[in-house]
């Protein structure tokens, strides 16, 4: 078997799972609108502080907040906020028995299934949010609300790339969610818990870097740093050169640890499950 | 309101029959408003202040808004699930029960987890209130409970208008959520922060904004800027029962507009 026909299974279902997805356009269009509401909302609020406080409280200006709100908002739904309901049931009613029995690897199916279904939700709003940003804005006389381009083209290569393994890195904390689902059964626990640290800790909140310096530099080596604040940080060019590649090698590592975790975890529960019903 | 509190009790007993689930649920919005905090926290230790305004102060606007959405949510909890009603055509029944729909619908489930968010808020509200130095006088307790009142009700209000529109639009659309969430957000910062046309948003299409600001401005003894007498703080949570009852038209309308999608 070559290796395309190796990874047609997992292919076939990023692509089934992306168009199934597309399929809620009033639901995309209305979150589109919230995210935009947010961000002029969270920019009006920075504002205010960067205008009420000495002009030497932080190296990280508003220049640099701007394009940080815009893109949080963007990628929003990149982000491990929910798991994917289908998956989750399938654990939760047994059903995932019925994936069991498919001749293919049962981690990297979940795993290709769920970033499409990330990929499907961001990418039309921000495709979206890119038009409104960067178009709308000036246009309605908030220019220096609009979203900028990336600090240099050597900033914006390496935040595609850091933007892609943000997204390889929330599917595989959700992975690591689900898989623990085989011992708690409900979920729901750590998905009360999980969302107020993925935003605190990933910076949606406030900027990690307006955090007092300790704490920022402790959410710094945090996976969750890794899903959002480092990308838009080399976007903006608050992180640059050495500093940005490092940033990008934590987030390389992290993976690695995720996936490893994600996949023991699954491993170890399969051998326990017992799936009730017929 | 005898068959309200039936409802609630019913509830109770049902949730804490999974008392691990129940803990959670309390924790997760626990932190959810606490990482908030830290945040408002965090900005206001870095710049000093916002617009004139200290932690301390800040941390009032902060309670009041979560006392009273809690409160609201707490009570009001059945709205923010009305969709799946609508969208399986159990609004019906609700329609042959000799009762009012909006009561039903409010006690079709009650959301207890809310209650850490309550001691929270009020913890935080209590914390400003200490730390702000309020010149206190019996006319500022009476706003303190007016504000509170005032800002429950705006947001049962929320909570009605935005269940209202589902009649329309059968799916629940989380552009509502700026009316609702956006709403704690929104008042939990002085309205002097925002520009103009969303300070209009805030004061007279969702007052979110009139029913906090001004009256913790009156409470705090701080001039508004933007040029309203102090006694306007007492008069500005009015607000909330208008626009409650602006909500409860749009629900009327809504129940009469209804068409089931059940069988």
């Amino acid at each position: 078997m070559t290796l395309s026909m190796r990874l047609a299974p997992y292919r076939g279902v990023l692509r089934a799972r992306w168009r199934e997805t597309l399929q809620y356009r009033l639901a995309a269009l209305a979150g589109f609108g919230t995210q935009c509401y947010w961000g002029l909302l969270r920019l009006m609020i920075l504002a205010a502080f960067y205008q009420s406080g000495p002009a030497d409280a932080t190296d990280f200006s508003f220049a640099h907040a701007v394009p940080y709100v815009w893109l949080g908002q963007a990628l929003l739904s990149l982000f491990p906020f929910r798991l994917d309901g289908e998956l989750a049931d399938g654990v939760r009613t047994g059903s995932v028995a019925g994936e069991l029995l498919r001749p293919i690897d049962l981690y990297s199916y979940w795993f290709w299934r769920m970033t499409a279904w990330r990929l499907a939700q961001a990418a039309p709003r921000c495709l979206l949010m890119l038009v409104v940003a960067v178009g709308v804005l000036p246009l309605v006389g908030l220019d220096e609300w609009a979203l900028t381009a990336p600090a240099s083209v050597g900033a914006g290569a390496l935040y595609l790339a850091a933007t892609a393994l943000a997204l390889l890195l929330g599917v595989a904390v959700t992975a690591v969610l689900i898989s623990m689902m085989f011992w708690t059964v409900s979920s729901e626990g750590a998905m009360y818990v999980l969302p107020a640290i993925v935003w605190f800790g990933g910076g949606l909140v406030t900027p990690l870097p307006l955090l007092p310096d300790g704490l920022a530099a402790v959410l710094g080596y945090l996976p969750f740093a890794g899903l959002m604040d480092i990308p838009f940080r080399i976007y903006v060019g608050h992180l640059a050169g050495a500093e940005a590649l490092a940033h990008l090698a934590l987030q390389v590592g992290w993976l690695a640890v995720l996936v490893v975790l994600g996949r023991v975890l699954l491993a170890r529960g399969l051998r326990r499950v017992v799936i009730l019903g017929g | 309101m005898w068959l309200y509190l039936r409802y609630t009790a019913t509830h109770f007993r049902t949730q804490m029959q999974y008392p691990g689930s129940l803990g959670l649920q309390v924790l997760g919005s626990v932190m959810f408003t606490a990482v908030e905090f830290v945040g408002v926290w965090a900005l206001l230790d870095r710049f000093g202040s916002v617009r004139g305004w200290q932690l301390a102060e800040v941390a009032v606007l902060y309670g009041v808004v979560m006392v009273g959405f809690a409160t609201a949510e707490a009570t009001g909890r059945g709205f923010d699930t009305f969709h799946r009603l609508i969208r399986r055509g159990d609004f019906d029944r609700v329609l042959l029960r000799p009762r009012h729909t909006v009561l039903q619908v409010a006690g079709a489930e009650f959301a207890f987890h809310r209650a850490g968010r309550l001691l929270q808020g009020a913890a935080i509200l209590a914390w400003g209130l200490v730390h702000a130095g309020v010149a206190w006088s019996p006319a500022r307790v009476v706003l303190l409970a007016e504000t509170l009142v005032g800002v429950t009700v705006l947001f049962l209000g929320v909570f009605v208008a935005t269940a209202a529109v589902t009649f329309w639009t059968v799916q629940s659309l989380e552009l509502l959520a700026i009316v609702s969430n956006g709403s704690v957000d929104a008042g939990s910062y002085p309205a002097t922060v925002y520009r103009r046309f969303m300070r209009r948003f805030l004061f007279f299409i969702v007052p979110i904004g009139t029913v906090t600001y001004f009256p913790v401005a009156a409470l705090l003894g701080r001039a508004d800027p933007l040029g309203t007498p102090a006694w306007f703080g007492w008069a500005a949570p009015a607000a909330a029962p208008l626009f409650l009852a602006a909500a409860l038209l749009l629900w009327r309308l809504g129940v009469r507009h209804y068409n089931s999608t059940g069988s």
